[in-house]
Order: C-alpha cells, then sequence, then structure tokens
C-alpha cells in the first residue's frame, strides 16, 4: 500500500521509537522568534546544556516589534527587554539572528518560505502554532511549547506522537471574489475547530493544485484553528518553481539533486488515508468570523445563526459569542460597522495578500472613522510591495503603511483595540480580548475583504465591488 | 538536568472551570507574555475573564470564595481545553496559581504536550462523567479530588470515575521521563545518524 508524505517524512526523521511509543524525531529546521525562546534559553543555560546543531536553528523579532519605527531602545521596556534578550541568546548560542539591520527581518513564517529554509521533506518546529505555515511546501511542522523550544536546541529532536492523516481535497473553481482565506475558514467552519484534534491535514484537490504557494501558506497557516497541528500539500513544480534561485536553497546540479527527493516525497497514488473530506470549491463564499473562534463563520451574504443551529457542545460557545460580539443571531454580517481595519500576519501578510487588497483600496478612501493599517509580513515584502508602489496607492487611500511585524494579530505591541472597538482583520484568531484590548472584537476575512471594508466602514461583499455593482 | 519524578497520582481540591474551546489567549492574555520569564504568571490566569474593564469581579470560578484552598489544585474542563496558540505560558499560568492536574472532555494537542513536559497530567472523561464530577464539585467542593495516571481513575467523595490518557504521555508520567530532553539526549548518535541520511542537511552535495 501506498505511503503518505507524512508516512515518508516521519520514517525519514525517526531516530528511534522510544518506550513511551512515541517518536525521537529528527528537526530539520527549528525556527524561534522573542517571545516563547527566552525561558527556553534560561533552562539550556540552568541545565547546561549546549545547542546541538545551531546551524539548523534560525531566529527572528516579530511578535513585540513595534511596526511605526526602527528606533532603539524600544519606548517598552518589556519589549526592548525582549529584544535584547534574543539578540543576546543568539549570540551566545551561536544563532543566526534576522533583525531589523539584516533586511531579512519580518514574521518567523514569512520569512522561512520567502529565504529558503522552508524545504519539501524536512521536519519543522517553532514555538509558535502558525508553525503549521510551512506545510505549504511539504514540510512537516509543528507548533511547540518552549520545554520544547529547549528539547529542540539542546537535541535538535522532539518526542512526539505521530498523527493520524486526514484527506481535505477540495475540487472545482472558487468563484471570483473567493481567496485561500476563505477556503480555509470554509474548511474550519465545516470541520470544526476540534474536528483535526490527532490529525495532520493534507491539503490536495484541483483548488490546492492551482493554488501559488503563497495561497498554499495562507491554508496551511490556519490549519491549527482547526485542531490539527499539522497541514500540508503535497510539493509540485509550483514548489519547485518558487524556490529555485531563494538564498537558502541549493542551486545548479544540486537543485537538480533536490528536486529529485523532494518529488520522492510526496504521497504515493494510491496512499492510505486514516480519513478523507470532499469539499466542492464552487459552494465557497467570501467567509467572515462573527464569534469567538475561527469556526463561528458565515458566508458574507449569510445571517448570524441561532442557538439552535448549533450542534449540542457548540450552543453555549454561540451564545457567549452573541453576548461578547453584542451581534443577534438572525441578523445580517454584512453592513456591521467596523472601528479599525488591519492587513498582515503570518496569514495574509504577503506581497500577494498586499496587491489584492491595493486593487480593492484603489476604488476609493477608508472611512474617517476607520483606522486602517498595512503591516507587510517581512521586510523583504515591504521593498517589493514599495517597487510596485503599492505602499502609496495604501496611503493615498488613507491606510497606514507600517514597518514587518506581527502587529495586531496578537496585539503584543504598541497596535492594539481600544475598549470595544471592531476590528476587520486578515489575521488567524478572533478569540476574546486577542487583539489586544479585553473587549476588543474581531471579524476574521481575507485582504481583500478587509480592505472594502475599510473604505465602505462597515463590512460588504467584495464581489458587490468588484462587480462594479456595489 | 532534572531528576526523574515520576506523576503516578494527584491529589488536591477540585476547580470546575466550564466551557467548550478555551483557547489559551484566556487563559494568558499576550501582554502577560512580555517579560523573558514565567515566574508571576499564575495572579494573571484568565484575567480578562475575571475582571471588567474597572478591575471589578466577573465572578469566575478562579476567583470563587469556595475555590480559594491553599495547595495543589485540580481543574476539571470540558471539550478543546487549551486550542489556539502553542503558548507554553498557559500550563504554566495555570501551574503557577496551583493546578496540578486537569481532568476534561478533551484537549487541544499543543496544551496537552506542553502539560506532559510539565508533568501535568491531562486526563480525559467521558462526557456524562465530567458533567457529574463538576455538578458534584459545585455542591461541595471542599473535598479532595484525586488523579490516578497508573490507575487510570479519578476519585471524589468515594466515587470512582474511570479515565483516559494517551499511553505514551502515561508512560513518560509514570517513569518520570515527561521532562523529554534527557530522554533525547541519550540518543546523539543515532541522531547524528539520522542526520547524515538526510540529503538537505549536506545541501544536496553527493
Amino acid at each position: 500500500m501506498g505511503r503518505t508524505l507524512l508516512d515518508k517524512v516521519w520514517e525519514a526523521h525517526t531516530v528511534r521509537e522510544l518506550p513511551s511509543g512515541q517518536t525521537q524525531l529528527f528537526i530539520g529546521l527549528h525556527l524561534v522568534h522573542e517571545v516563547t525562546s527566552p525561558q527556553a534559553f534560561q533552562m539550556m543555560r540552568e541545565q547546561g546544556l549546549t545547542v546541538a546543531y545551531p546551524e539548523r536553528t534560525v531566529a527572528t523579532a516579530d511578535h513585540i516589534i513595534p511596526t511605526d519605527t526602527d528606533v532603539r531602545p524600544f519606548r517598552d521596556e518589556q519589549a526592548e527587554g525582549m529584544m535584547a534578550a534574543i539578540e543576546r541568546n543568539c549570540r551566545e548560542f551561536g544563532i543566526r539572528l534576522f533583525d531589523r539591520s539584516s533586511g531579512h527581518q519580518g514574521i518567523v513564517h514569512v520569512i522561512g518560505p520567502e529565504l529558503g529554509l522552508t524545504q519539501p521533506g524536512m521536519t519543522i518546529a517553532c514555538g509558535d502554532s502558525h508553525t503549521s505555515t510551512h506545510g505549504a511546501f511539504g514540510a512537516v511542522s509543528f507548533g511547540i511549547g518552549t520545554s520544547q523550544v529547549r528539547d529542540v536546541l539542546a537535541t535538535q529532536c522532539l518526542a512526539i506522537q505521530k498523527p493520524k492523516v486526514r484527506r481535505v481535497s477540495v475540487d472545482g473553481a472558487l468563484r471570483p471574489g473567493v481567496y485561500a482565506k476563505d477556503v480555509i475558514l470554509h474548511i474550519i467552519r465545516t470541520l470544526g475547530v476540534k474536528g483535526g484534534v490527532g490529525y495532520a491535514y493534507e491539503y490536495g484537490g484541483e483548488v490546492f493544485r492551482r493554488m501559488t504557494m503563497e495561497e498554499r501558506m495562507t491554508v496551511c497557516n490556519m490549519t491549527i484553528e482547526g485542531g490539527a497541528r499539522c497541514g500540508y500539500v503535497n510539493p509540485d513544480e509550483a514548489t519547485f518553481a518558487y524556490l529555485r534561485g531563494r538564498e537558502c536553497v541549493p542551486s545548479g546540479s544540486a537543485f537538480d539533486d533536490a528536486v529529485v527527493w523532494w518529488k520522492s516525497m510526496a504521497a504515493d497514488a494510491d496512499a492510505l488515508y486514516d480519513d478523507t473530506v470532499r469539499l466542492d470549491a464552487g459552494a465557497i463564499p467570501p467567509v467572515v468570523t462573527w464569534g469567538i473562534n475561527p469556526g463561528q463563520a458565515i458566508g458574507v451574504d449569510e445571517r448570524i445563526p441561532p442557538p439552535d443551529a448549533f450542534a449540542a457542545d457548540e450552543r453555549e460557545t454561540a451564545v457567549d459569542a452573541y453576548a461578547y460580539m453584542d451581534l443577534k443571531p438572525g441578523t445580517p454580517i454584512i453592513g456591521t460597522r467596523i472601528d479599525v481595519a488591519f492587513i498582515g500576519s503570518c496569514t495574509n501578510g504577503r506581497l500577494s495578500d498586499l496587491r489584492e487588497a491595493a486593487k480593492i483600496a484603489k476604488r476609493g478612501k477608508v472611512k474617517p472613522h476607520v483606522k486602517a493599517l498595512v503591516v507587510p509580513g517581512s521586510q523583504a515584502v515591504a521593498k517589493a510591495a514599495e517597487a510596485e508602489g503599492l505602499h502609496e496607492i495604501f496611503r493615498s487611500a488613507g491606510f497606514e503603511w507600517r514597518l514587518p511585524g506581527c502587529s495586531m494579530c496578537l496585539a503584543m505591541n504598541p497596535d492594539k483595540l481600544s475598549g470595544r472597538q471592531i476590528c476587520a482583520s486578515s489575521s488567524n484568531r478572533n478569540f476574546k480580548g486577542r487583539q489586544g484590548s479585553p473587549s476588543g472584537r474581531t471579524l476574521l476575512m481575507s485582504p481583500a475583504m478587509v480592505a472594502a471594508a475599510a473604505i465602505e466602514g462597515v463590512v460588504v461583499d467584495v464581489r458587490a465591488l468588484l462587480a462594479g455593482t456595489h | 538536568m532534572s531528576q526523574l519524578k515520576p506523576v503516578r497520582r494527584v491529589t488536591g481540591r477540585p476547580i470546575p472551570l466550564r466551557g467548550n474551546d478555551i483557547d489559551t489567549d484566556r487563559i494568558i492574555p499576550a501582554r502577560f507574555m512580555k517579560a523573558v520569564t514565567f515566574d508571576g504568571l499564575g495572579q494573571y490566569v484568565f484575567q480578562d475573564v475575571r475582571f471588567d474593564a474597572e478591575g471589578r469581579s466577573l465572578g469566575h470560578a478562579i476567583d470563587d470564595p469556595r475555590y480559594q484552598a491553599k495547595g495543589p489544585r485540580i481543574a476539571i474542563v470540558n471539550k478543546n481545553f487549551g486550542c489556539g496558540s502553542s503558548r507554553e505560558h498557559a500550563p504554566q499560568a495555570l501551574l503557577r496559581w496551583g493546578i496540578t492536574a486537569l481532568v476534561g472532555e478533551s484537549f487541544a494537542d499543543i496544551f496537552f504536550g506542553n502539560c506532559v513536559a510539565l508533568g501535568i497530567p491531562c486526563v480525559t472523561a467521558s462526557e456524562a462523567d465530567v458533567a457529574s464530577l463538576m455538578s458534584a464539585v459545585e455542591a461541595d467542593p471542599a473535598h479532595d479530588l484525586s488523579v490516578d495516571v497508573e490507575a487510570l481513575t479519578a476519585t471524589f467523595r468515594g466515587k470512582i470515575y474511570p479515565v483516559d490518557v494517551p499511553t505514551g504521555a502515561r508512560q513518560q508520567l509514570l517513569e518520570g521521563t515527561w521532562d523529554a530532553t534527557r530522554v533525547l539526549l541519550e540518543a546523539a548518535a543515532a541522531v547524528r545518524a539520522t542526520a547524515a541520511r538526510l540529503p538537505y542537511v549536506r545541501s544536496f552535495r553527493r
């Protein structure tokens, strides 16, 4: 019987089976950022450990970094302390750090792929749940906790249980105005926020075959919001074309050899899956979340569902969400007034996301009551976007054009909601308080939908704008 | 390196934390992660659902006078507890508040692994048993709850509930190998051999 990519990658990286039944798994690439690593480095010091493979760990600063200034020290002393800690830790332990002076700084899940650090057939770990992003390349990539960051630093390994594999196949064609973000929000609302617990999601079918690498990254990124720790797409010609010529990708005949190995890691045609789900691309609308988890989402032209539309174990959370969001069942999501618009994050902070948002931004001006931010995912994204003049389009439409970082996705830097503000956001989580105000509210949607909401001041259907009928 | 500390049985006063899909942002909001240590996180556990904007108590279980007993506590939770962000700050905050074990219907994968790495057992019980246990505790909280990782039971006021833990995690807890670094370091030669077989580790040079 044929094997999945997960089977092959797992086997190639298995050091040994542990007595516990878990696998000691070699980690090919370890990505580190300033928030979940300082305690791990401290444990290394206290336990007298050294980094086993310093060349296989790469660090950047993204979560706490301000997006309005490069000036050090940062105004926020705690943020400055964390920045100083990662600088010191990387220096002491011999780890490459991509800071703002490197020209390669950015959100860890944006810079890994753009530098070509992320490659097919690898195992990748990072103290960040959105590490699933790298699965877009056919890597097996996990979010881990800080104790596990220490494990990887000290041993380049994890003790981990092999997940089951669910193939999520989306066939047919996406309708105009429907983006990768809508595909993953639709998958999560269909399979549920806990549907993926214990699974890796393999994304396949026509829609994923046609997607660009950046679109695949958007989908894989939010896999964790569906409960699956890891999500991936089998590598193909689009993957290889993206990687060719990138800084950390081999060149010449080594590249050809790499492609041969990468291809060999893709699923066999007769691979066996633990579960299979098929979805119809044509049925996917632009999706907007209305609640307090990414599964509480509806088509933009639908109404907020009543309590009895939910399974018993989701009803209570729905009732909690109506109250927190102050949105009543039966009301349309279209027309919901927004206060803030955020375009960026490891989900949707790449060049193609900014291009789609800019197409919409060209059509109008940000409503005076809306604060609108565009935060590129990395310095490289910013540079490429500026070369195309996207920053000028955004600025002249009334958006602020910021420096790269995680910014208002989780608001560990000064970019925060205040009070009960509602934010149309291209990020990945609408949890209570996620965007920095304990009572702040988040509506997740595609970058184009966020741009449309910014210029209309309310949630709108981007398809109407694109068709010119709005 | 830390000593082997088997976790066979955990006993403490129970605290029900009701709700499905309680995410780690709710357990510990991101602004409290702006620190280079985990110290002091305990006081901020569930901060934003405990107090309103003016700092008034919202009556969360964490502040309920009935659940303020000194010593170790055991949380009782519903489905998909600890979903969302991978932040170990969440189990660290719970641990520093006093929670040394959890009984629940189900746990999110990363949260579960983070708990194991700290020697905190997360055991699962059926929906009906969790409901029954929560009600029994709420009716009379001033008794210990015991979680037995070896016997796979949770016992409250003489009533025994069957619980489950995945085999691997159970063995790590029982053997005291939940702090994985030591175990992983044992195989350094095998790690080098595995790395040497991976073509990308040698940059695809033949």
